[in-house]
């Protein structure tokens, strides 16, 4: 599995789990998911601990900020 | 039943946690009980054993119907009984024996006919505010009480029959004033069970509703606002959030709510409920923290001790309040304690939200979200963070002077940021 597909994968399964009423198939890969599925930023920073946990990866906060579409993501941690 | 909210009118309990016979902490959760807000976890006051069950599951009750009876610590042993609500054993007169989770009288309530409660024009209850505060007293729902004064307003000896069981209330059906129409009792428990989304999120459309159209309607609110300078908070913050690993990051909310309950101090009275004809100022500052659902609606959760708690402890106990909120599982603490409410539309949000007091409290707390504005420090101009604090608050216990102490003391908080 290329880091891409795995970067996705793990972004949909977390966003999925904070808000489990959201369609993620219908998620365009430019948008921005914080206003798409309505994250504050409690739901954000959970994203961010869940992200940094599931891919064993260190995001430092003034970075962290940016993470706020897949491709963004992909970019950003791949 | 506990008083889950100004907004609540009955709940009906899903299943009971602890069984009679059992030793209760103070603290521990004894039943569950489904309100148009979820499932709450209903936690006991007192040290003291399970005496016996008195409302079976799937049982819809109003608010201070008693659900049980709890032997408090150190008084003499009373046979437990087994759940039987419809033959419940007579509790004893001196009221030793205490209910659970709910103020109220010690016995089951007999099953007498329905009456009209007697309503003024404006469609309030009739009684007067003696009445009103013996019935507090002495645990009685005054709308479960039929009145024998003019008019069939009810009097003190009223409230009195009803505490000893005399007269009394029906079981199921909730007469209320019009205004405070409770959400329609579902026909049986079982299809309660089954209640959709939809029809939770119709309740508690309607329940918001009833406490906040009793807010307009009942307290003459004041409105003021500041503006005030983040640039030192938020570096202090980013300096803090830069060294610390995701899970101990604090949000800038956090920095807001504990200042917004540390300025407590500078005007009390902001702290405090509202009681029928007086204010009680509450020592404890339990800020009511406003959680909006991601089906829709918004819960006020109680975040205890705010003022002496740090910010890493805040930020856990808002990350837990928060998760429980959207999973439906709160405690009834948390939605009964709140001395004062904080609303944040975050950081996606709007400049300035102007609150609607949630009853019986006396003031609210609005921050907008935080922005980027020019700002003029010392005769030059800078671009600084910062945010609009406002205030709404009940012109019966404080005037706009006081309010605008509290929101200054707000902002020098925030002016020395390692202090929170």
């Amino acid at each position: 599995m290329s880091d891409e597909v795995k970067i996705r994968q793990t972004v949909l399964e977390i966003l999925g789990g904070i808000a489990p009423e959201a369609d993620l198939a219908a998620l365009e890969p430019d948008a921005n998911f914080r206003r798409e599925l309505d994250l504050d930023s409690m739901d954000f920073q959970n994203f961010v601990i869940r992200l940094c946990k599931a891919l064993a990866v260190h995001v430092p906060d003034r970075d962290a900020a940016q993470l706020t579409s897949l491709k963004r993501c992909i970019d950003y941690l791949r | 039943m506990p008083t889950l909210g100004a907004d609540m009118e009955a709940g009906t309990l899903v299943a009971w946690r602890k069984q009679p016979g059992d030793v209760l902490r103070r603290g521990d959760t004894i039943a569950e009980v489904d309100t148009e807000k979820g499932v709450i976890d209903v936690e006991v006051f007192h040290d003291g054993v399970f005496d016996a069950i008195l409302v079976a599951p799937g049982t819809r009750v109003p608010v201070g119907t008693p659900l049980a009876t709890i032997r408090v610590a150190g008084e003499p042993a009373v046979a437990p009984v087994a759940a039987a609500p419809a033959a419940p054993p007579a509790p004893p007169e001196t009221g030793e024996v205490r209910p659970a989770a709910a103020v109220a009288p010690t016995r089951p309530l007999p099953t007498p006919p329905l009456y009209a409660p007697a309503l003024d024009a404006l469609g309030r209850l009739r009684i007067s505010p003696s009445a009103r505060r013996l019935a507090r007293e002495l645990g009685v729902d005054p709308r479960l009480v039929e009145g024998t004064g003019r008019e069939g307003a009810i009097t003190r000896a009223d409230i009195e029959r009803a505490a000893a069981g005399e007269p009394a209330a029906p079981q199921v059906a909730v007469p209320v004033t019009p205004a405070f129409a409770p959400p329609a009792a579902p026909p049986s428990a079982d299809r309660q069970d089954r209640q959709g989304h939809q029809d939770r999120l119709d309740r508690m459309r309607r329940t918001i509703a009833a406490a906040m159209s009793r807010s307009k309607r009942e307290i003459p609110h004041y409105y003021l606002s500041t503006t005030i300078d983040l640039h030192a908070a938020m570096a202090w913050l980013d300096r803090e959030n830069e060294r610390r690993p995701p899970e101990k990051r604090l949000l800038a909310g956090m920095l807001l709510l504990k200042a917004a309950a540390l300025a407590i101090r500078e005007a009390p009275e902001l702290n405090a409920v509202w009681e029928g004809d007086r204010v009680v100022v509450k020592p404890d500052v339990h800020l009511g923290v406003a959680i909006s659902l991601r089906q829709g609606g918004l819960v006020i959760l109680a975040l205890h001790d705010t003022a002496s708690r740090s910010l890493d402890d805040l930020m856990d106990g808002l990350r837990d309040l928060t998760a429980r909120a959207r999973a439906g599982r709160m405690k009834s603490s948390e939605l009964s304690d709140s001395t004062i409410t904080v609303t944040s539309l975050g950081d996606r949000g709007v400049d300035a939200v102007w609150g609607v007091i949630y009853p019986p409290q006396v003031a609210i707390v609005g921050f907008g979200k935080i922005v980027e504005r020019p700002w003029a420090v010392d005769g030059g101009l800078f671009v600084r963070r910062i945010v609009t604090a406002t205030l709404a608050a009940d012109h019966r216990v404080s005037d706009g002077h006081r309010g605008g102490l509290y929101l200054d003391a707000i902002d020098r908080l925030l002016q020395d940021p390692e202090q929170l």
